[in-house]
């Protein structure tokens, strides 16, 4: 018997392009993959009533959080931590909210110092209404919170409408959350 | 100002690249001598320029610079020496760096040591790999740059992932790019002899050893990634079917499977066209492992921090660079005709059979990995693909391989006598089935396919052994002779030998660990005594105590057997501070027999600890095996044949310039 590859080879050329087709299919797949997220499990909470808490302040820091408090209008939660790298990069977007006034932010400080985290929002600004300290993460368990940085848009009646999780870019605030609470005052139930 | 002599370095060394992939390939093209020449200084200009970048680097970790934000996000002053080192490659920015040294590593080897081969070729090889380097260099520099400032400085980093933090860990992925980036060389060989359009003994030759380097440290770079797992986790496993996982396991199995055809082409002048695709095909693969890590396009647990800009970038490297050869592929590959004739039953028909089952069990590997994103994007769908999916198909594509590879190395060049090799493989035959009868003997409750898997890692053992005996004519010629064999006979031969049987022993680490393991989960309090098999394990206690950088408690369990003492376990519940995190150390005490395996949970909180307790029979024979696999490729390494220059080649078609007609030795 002859090299079964060699001896198709003359015959059938295009048999030289498989390989080629192959990797390419795989590539476009691959391609639409960078825009699926598949660590944006859908979270059981969407479209639930935010979890029953109640939080403290963080240390020389008035508001503390609880449930109440982010019912009567929309509103975001950020989860936050001054180990926390990325929050870092996405705190200049919490400070420009904050100025613009569009939407109120509040914070749950996640598994943090105290003192760390006052220290941490003294250097880099203070974008949040209310901040409740979760030192045990307890509270974040109920909210599903598995890293961090994960924000959450609240609607006025105090339901989960959409998490985001890591860092957000000005893109996602553009395109998703600003949007988004538009459409709830306006009294439309965007889905995430 | 380290910081930004590293990050000249890399623009300067990105020039160079440039220059290197473009001039010496034209002069090549033109017969222009002085640009040929070009390849070897800008080769190792261009490794002196990333190994000062990744010194700069290293430099500000040892030293914690933390106006350096990789340095600042990855790395605390309070960590030890070591980790401060691994740090470097302990994140995205920093591994890619490491990569690209690997890659100006390779191809300064091959600028310094590539003396036999012939300059117009090794300035094209040199070209190819120097657009690897280009891609790579702009990657770093334009998307994730190791070397920007975070100003002010803060006082202290923010520590690296404690999980990280481990001597097994700290060496992994070193020694995983090794093999990755190794494969970078059959790559541009293979593209340099299609941009030739020849492929011939001599180039096989010359592509075997740099296959063999990368196949060896990848086997090392899988090996320590899953003891790792092993040790670190705390849940005994010692391989997940993960994502990145299986990116780095698609390579090996490719490049296994290129090891083996490049004999075919080296020794006989077939299967060229094949080999030299396999040689594309085990680069993407590792090209894609590096895509996948760096994408978030799948979840895994060894993810990085990602970037939708970077998984874009590398996702148009990776196509250009596959696209790119697959399109020269397939233009050239027609015109590569193979020589040799063989009939179905000989060396080379096993050697065919060997490519097939470990290129489809490769295809299976990529399609269950990737198959969570075609449905994503086919149907939106999330699912997972877990260890049924690949037991059920990987499991039975191998196990004709493996059974297979023990008759190989009998066969003959051109054509081979089947039954002939199997019985010269008697005592391998009896071997196995006397391996079947004790096995049966001793857990005669099953499971039933433990029984022949145990009797297979026996049969490729004693075959491994068997041949290299048939090979010194031991007990058939005076000793004399088969001393005289075993000094003269060539170290290839006793590669396969060594890494056959190292196979055979991972076959039954694997099979034994799995199948007769003990595994006992239970709340206890000081004094309480549990029996794990034929070991029982008691809890003296539990203590506090402060490590360089975290809190930790550890467990004291006094394990005897037969109420005689035979161990003391010291297992550790660890709390990081920088990040927060708790990681688990367990403890185990490796024997003859097997792993004991004990691991510390939580408190309950009324004085009593949750605690995991082991026993592995012969779990450790799969890291032994993989040693002695990757002994076997540096045995192999060493061959004579590799270190004299490759013959010089003969006519333009190639011919066949070393026809082994029988097994060596023979």
């Amino acid at each position: 018997m002859s090299n079964p590859i060699a001896e198709q080879g003359s015959r059938r050329h295009w048999l030289r392009l498989v390989p080629l087709v192959i990797a390419l299919v795989i590539g476009g797949f691959l391609f639409a993959g960078l825009n699926l997220r598949p660590k944006e499990i859908p979270s059981v909470l969407i479209g639930k009533a935010v979890p029953d808490f109640e939080l403290p302040p963080l240390p020389g820091r008035p508001r503390g959080l609880t449930t109440a408090d982010l019912k009567g209008e929309v509103s975001l939660v950020n989860v936050f931590a001054s180990w926390c790298v990325s929050c870092r990069a996405e705190h200049p977007l919490f400070m420009k909210l904050q100025a613009s006034g569009v939407v109120p932010v509040h914070g749950l400080n996640y598994k943090d110092e105290g003192s760390a985290a006052m220290g941490w929002l003294r250097r880099h600004g203070d974008p949040y209404d209310r901040v409740g300290a979760d030192l045990k993460g307890r509270v974040g368990i109920d909210w599903g919170v598995y890293g961090v940085p994960e924000t959450f848009l609240v609607s006025a009646e105090g339901r989960i409408v959409c998490k985001h999780i890591g860092p957000i870019m000005q893109r996602d605030l553009d395109d998703k959350l600003l949007p988004f609470i538009k459409a709830l005052r306006e009294g439309g139930t965007p889905q995430c | 100002m380290t910081a930004e002599l590293g990050h000249f370095a890399l623009v300067l060394a990105l020039s160079v690249a440039l220059v290197q992939a473009t001039i010496p390939l034209l002069g090549a093209w033109r017969g222009d001598q002085g640009w040929i020449a070009l390849a070897r200084p800008a080769a190792v200009v261009q490794c002196l320029l990333i190994v000062i970048a990744f010194g700069a680097l290293m430099h500000a970790y040892i030293t914690s610079d933390f106006s350096v934000l990789n340095v600042a996000t990855n790395s605390h002053s309070a960590k030890p020496l070591l980790y401060k080192i691994s740090g470097v490659w302990g994140n995205h920015e920093g591994s890619l760096l490491l990569w690209l040294l690997i890659l100006v590593l390779f191809g300064a080897a091959v600028a310094v040591f590539g003396g036999n081969l012939p300059a117009p070729f090794r300035a094209r090889v040199l070209s190819v790999q120097a657009m690897i380097a280009v891609g790579f260099l702009a990657f770093v520099l334009f998307t994730s740059n190791p070397f920007e400032r975070l100003l002010p400085a803060p006082l202290d980093g923010r520590g690296l992932n404690p999980l990280l933090q481990d001597p097994g860990l700290a060496f992994h992925p070193p020694f995983l790019y090794l093999g990755y980036v190794g494969f970078s060389m059959a790559f541009s060989f293979a593209v340099a002899a299609l941009i030739e359009g020849r492929v011939d003994a001599a180039w096989a030759r010359w592509v075997r050893p740099w296959t063999l380097a990368a196949w060896c440290f990848l086997t090392t770079g899988i090996a320590l990634g899953s003891w790792w797992a092993y040790y670190e986790l705390g849940w005994g496993g010692w391989w997940f079917w993960d994502p990145v996982e299986n990116a780095s396991f698609m390579p090996w199995l490719a490049g296994t499977a290129l090891l083996h055809s490049a004999v075919v082409v080296e020794k006989r002048d077939s299967l060229k066209n094949w080999t030299v695709l396999l040689a594309i095909v085990t680069f993407s693969l590792s090209l894609l492992g590096t895509f996948l890590v760096r994408s978030g396009v799948l979840t895994s647990v060894h993810a990085f921090a990602t970037d939708p800009a970077r998984g874009i970038f590398i996702l148009a490297f990776l196509i250009t660079v596959i696209a790119g050869s697959l399109t020269l592929y397939a233009i050239r590959a027609p015109a590569m005709k193979g020589g040799g004739l063989f009939a179905p039953v000989s060396r080379e028909g096993g050697l065919v059979l060997n490519n097939l089952l470990l290129s489809t069990a490769c295809a299976t590997v990529l399609l269950g990995t990737l198959y969570p994103l075609f449905l994503d994007a086919v149907t939106g769908e999330k699912i997972t693909v877990g260890p049924p999916y690949f037991n059920a198909t990987f499991g039975p594509l191998m196990l004709p391989a493996l059974i297979a590879m023990a008759v190989g190395p009998m066969l003959h060049w051109k054509r081979a006598d089947l039954t002939g090799a199997i019985q010269r493989l008697k005592f391998a035959i009896v071997a196995a089935m006397a391996a079947l009868f004790v096995t049966l003997v001793m857990a005669h409750d099953g499971p039933w396919l433990a029984i022949p898997g145990i009797a297979l890692g026996v049969w490729m053992i004693a075959a491994a052994l068997e041949e290299a005996a048939y090979r010194l004519r031991l007990f058939r010629a005076p000793a004399g002779e088969s001393l005289r064999r075993l000094l003269r006979s060539p170290r290839s031969a006793w590669g396969t030998t060594f890494a056959h049987a190292g196979a055979g022993m991972v076959i039954i680490g694997i099979v034994a660990s799995s199948a007769w393991q003990v595994e006992k989960l239970q709340i206890m309090r000081t004094g309480d005594v549990v029996a794990v098999g034929d070991f029982s394990f008691k809890f003296v206690g539990a203590s506090p105590f402060r490590g360089p950088n975290y809190s930790a408690v550890s467990g004291t369990f006094q394990v005897s057997r037969n109420g005689n003492d035979f161990a003391t376990l010291k297992p550790e519940s660890r709390n990081y501070q920088d990040p927060p995190m708790e990681t688990t150390e367990a403890a185990i005490r490796t024997g003859w027999g097997g792993d004991l395996y004990a691991v510390i949970g939580d408190p309950t909180g009324d004085g009593a600890w949750s605690t995991r307790f082991y026993h592995k029979p012969m779990i450790h024979w799969i890291w032994m095996g993989a040693l002695i696999m990757m002994l076997g490729g540096l045995v192999s390494l060493s061959d004579r044949r590799h270190r004299v220059g490759a013959p010089a080649r003969r006519g333009a078609a190639g011919r066949p310039l070393n026809v082994a007609k029988s097994p060596a030795g023979e």
